[in-house]
């Protein structure tokens, strides 16, 4: 009797609440109309900022130093993947002020109508961001996303074993007498491993062409016997501990993977491969003030002396041309942070491909079922 | 208690010895107590690779470099873990509180009670643990979104303590949690004789002295450990606290799942290590009390 009480009360709280919050919802909604479409420059920052990002991917001492000279507060949430971070927003979750979405997570955003177009008056920084990072193909002029690290999809070899790899065939042309075969190892993922095949091909990676396809896809079995398997989690661990001696993988794993063994190396063949970027956007549900003390937070990001504090706390590479003046020689020379100068106009974005994705998934899934 | 009902049959077995019954029942108490080894092995030796691991001097786990205390003094200077284990444990303490209680009272309803609509409320109640994680987190997300009950955690001050309240997430743990102990405790009060509560209720017991009396002391055992898996479930969720959290606000585990970008390091072994130490405790805590409360010789089965 009790819990039919209790469920009953629930069920009339649930309904009153759901008018009530319809209501209240409507309100602001109409009462804040009138304010946006006058001039935005008088409105003062909002005192605090929600910083939704991946875990460690900005040093602390960032956020003290920006509270110290603009008074505002940042908080940090994480979330672990852009598929993740989308599907929270698109449910409806508000009070996100700025996120850190990759390259195609944008493109659909933008599509989606999710993002706050910047104020570049706030945003004078953006002078300092290489012309690269300007104009990148989802979101050219940087009209709604600042580019904040950014990263490639090469090679991770085993120096002390194996000559560095000048082109994709060690992966898809493999030598079966060579110290790698049968202890080399792909990305398991299938716009990756696709990208990787298509590059040495010299096609487009974001291609329909079922026949380009089909090619990539007669070199992905080629590059089977030579696989000790296929890999996204570990294949940087694997490496380090002289498991593997070749693997298709990013760069900031295989650069952790250096801090643990000396002879782990990287490189992009002489074909490419593929470039991501991480960006800060505004969604376009937060208010004035609050996109205003974002857009703030966004130019502080953007100085010279703050894009040297992220590159040397995250290990990244900078979009900073600025604070690429102040990092270190060794660095910038890194080929496993910053490709060398003849790859880096060779480098290709991974492009939502809407429905025909699924296409891709199913050539990757009978690759990988394949004997 | 379980060996009484075959003292009798043993006596009727013939006098002389028989030794290849002898032998069949030492094979197979070998072979009960090698499996019993085996997998308490298969169940533990993770947790000690996890703990051992804590203590490596290298980031990887594939590598052993040497001993190190490393991670646990990174551990004590980090604020962003300290925060976000401590919001991990204030919902998994709350939560569990509130879904206990509801829980216990749930059970007793479906196993005490005969009322209308008892089997569409008992399918309901067994929703939240079929019903996958993912589903349930978008609903609630939705749900909070549309109702306007919002993300937004209460800021409340104890003590000059400032505390943030994280109702949604709360709700969201309370919501699945209820239905673990309700099962749990049922199973337990399906066991019980009935017969004890209706001899306090001839011995002139209201039903409060039979509750508080008889039938809770009793439950006992079921409601603790109901209460540990509510609170172990709560400690290890991330797909619905990550969708019903609002913004500013991290639990150990939303924390862990977004370092995919930086890597995993032995960092989170040290944590994981001082949570499997304190979950020891609580549980060694939780027989302790069960051992010295009440003075009724209940027998505490946990697992």
């Amino acid at each position: 009797m009790r819990t039919r009480l209790v469920v009953l009360g629930l069920l009339v709280a649930l309904l009153l609440v759901a008018c009530g919050g319809g209501g209240t919802e409507t309100a602001p909604a109409e009462s804040s109309a009138p304010t946006t479409p006058e001039p935005v420059a008088e409105v003062e920052p909002a005192q605090e900022i929600q910083f939704f990002n991946w875990s460690e991917y900005i040093d602390p001492d960032i956020y003290e130093i920006f509270e110290d000279e603009y008074g505002i507060r940042v908080v940090e949430s994480n979330f672990a993947s852009n598929e993740e971070m989308l599907a929270k927003l698109q449910g409806g979750a508000t009070g996100y002020d700025l996120i850190v979405p990759s390259d195609y997570t944008v493109a659909i955003m933008i599509e989606e109508g999710m993002l706050a177009e910047l104020d570049h008056a706030n945003i004078p920084n953006l002078e300092n961001l290489s012309p690269r990072f300007r104009q990148v193909p989802y979101d050219p002029g940087n009209k709604y996303c600042v580019p904040y690290q950014w990263g490639t999809t090469g090679i991770g070899y085993n120096s002390a074993l194996i000559d560095e790899p000048t082109s994709w065939a060690v992966l898809f042309d493999p030598d079966p007498n060579a110290p790698y075969y049968g202890r080399a190892m792909m990305l398991d993922d299938p716009r990756e491993g696709m990208a990787a095949a298509l590059v040495y091909l010299g096609y487009d990676i974001n291609t329909t062409d079922e026949a380009q396809l089909e090619e990539a896809k007669q070199a992905l079995l080629r590059a089977k016997p030579a696989l000790a398997g296929y890999d996204s989690d570990q294949f940087d661990d694997l490496l380090a501990a002289g498991e593997t001696v070749l693997t298709h993988g990013w760069n900031g794993d295989i650069l952790v993977a250096q801090e643990e063994n000396l002879d782990v190396a990287y490189t992009i063949p002489q074909e490419g491969g593929v470039v991501w970027i991480d960006n800060v956007c505004i969604p376009n549900t937060v208010t004035p003030e609050r996109k205003k003390a974002a857009e703030i937070f966004i130019n502080f990001l953007l100085r010279q002396d703050i894009g040297v504090l992220l590159s040397e706390f995250n290990y990244y590479a900078s979009p900073n041309a600025a604070a690429e003046e102040m990092l270190d020689e060794e660095f910038l020379s890194d080929p496993a942070v910053y490709p060398p100068p003849q790859v880096l106009d060779k480098l290709q974005y991974i492009e939502p491909l809407g429905d025909f994705e699924s296409v891709y998934q199913r050539i990757w899934d009978e690759v990988k079922a394949a004997r | 208690m379980s060996s009484s009902p075959s003292a009798p049959e043993a006596k009727q077995r013939p006098p002389h010895r028989d030794l290849r019954g002898a032998l069949r029942a030492h094979l197979g108490g070998m072979l009960l107590s090698s499996h019993a080894v085996l997998l308490y092995i298969f169940l533990y030796l993770p947790i000690v690779v996890l703990v051992v691991f804590s203590f490596n001097d290298s980031r990887f786990l594939a590598k052993w470099g040497g001993a190190t205390f490393r991670w646990y003094g990174e551990l004590a200077g980090d604020t962003q873990v300290a925060y976000a284990l401590w919001n991990s444990l204030f919902i998994a303490v709350l939560s569990t509180f509130i879904s206990t209680v509801i829980g216990t009272l749930a059970a007793m309803a479906m196993e005490r009670y005969r009322f209308h609509g008892q089997l569409a409320m008992d399918a309901l109640l067994y929703l939240p643990i079929i019903i996958p994680d993912i589903a349930m987190a978008i609903m609630l997300l939705i749900w909070f979104n549309l109702s306007g009950v919002g993300f937004t955690p209460w800021k409340v001050e104890l003590f000059g303590l400032r505390l943030a309240v994280p109702y949604s997430v709360i709700i969201g743990h309370v919501s699945f949690n209820i239905s673990f102990v309700a099962i749990v405790v049922r199973a337990r009060l399906a066991d019980m004789d009935r017969a004890l509560e209706e001899a306090a209720q001839d011995l002139y017991a209201n039903s409060w002295q039979t509750f508080r009396r008889v039938l809770l002391p009793m439950m006992m055992p079921g409601i603790v450990a109901g209460a540990l898996l509510a609170f172990t479930l709560s400690m290890d969720d991330f797909v619905i606290t990550f969708f019903t959290s609002g913004a500013g606000f991290n639990t150990l585990t939303v924390y862990v799942f977004g370092l995919v970008k930086k890597g995993v390091t032995p960092k989170i072994n040290a944590i994981s290590t001082l949570m499997v130490v304190f979950s020891l405790a609580l549980v060694g805590l939780a027989r302790l009390l069960q051992k010295g409360g009440e003075g009724a010789p209940v027998d505490v089965d946990l697992f």
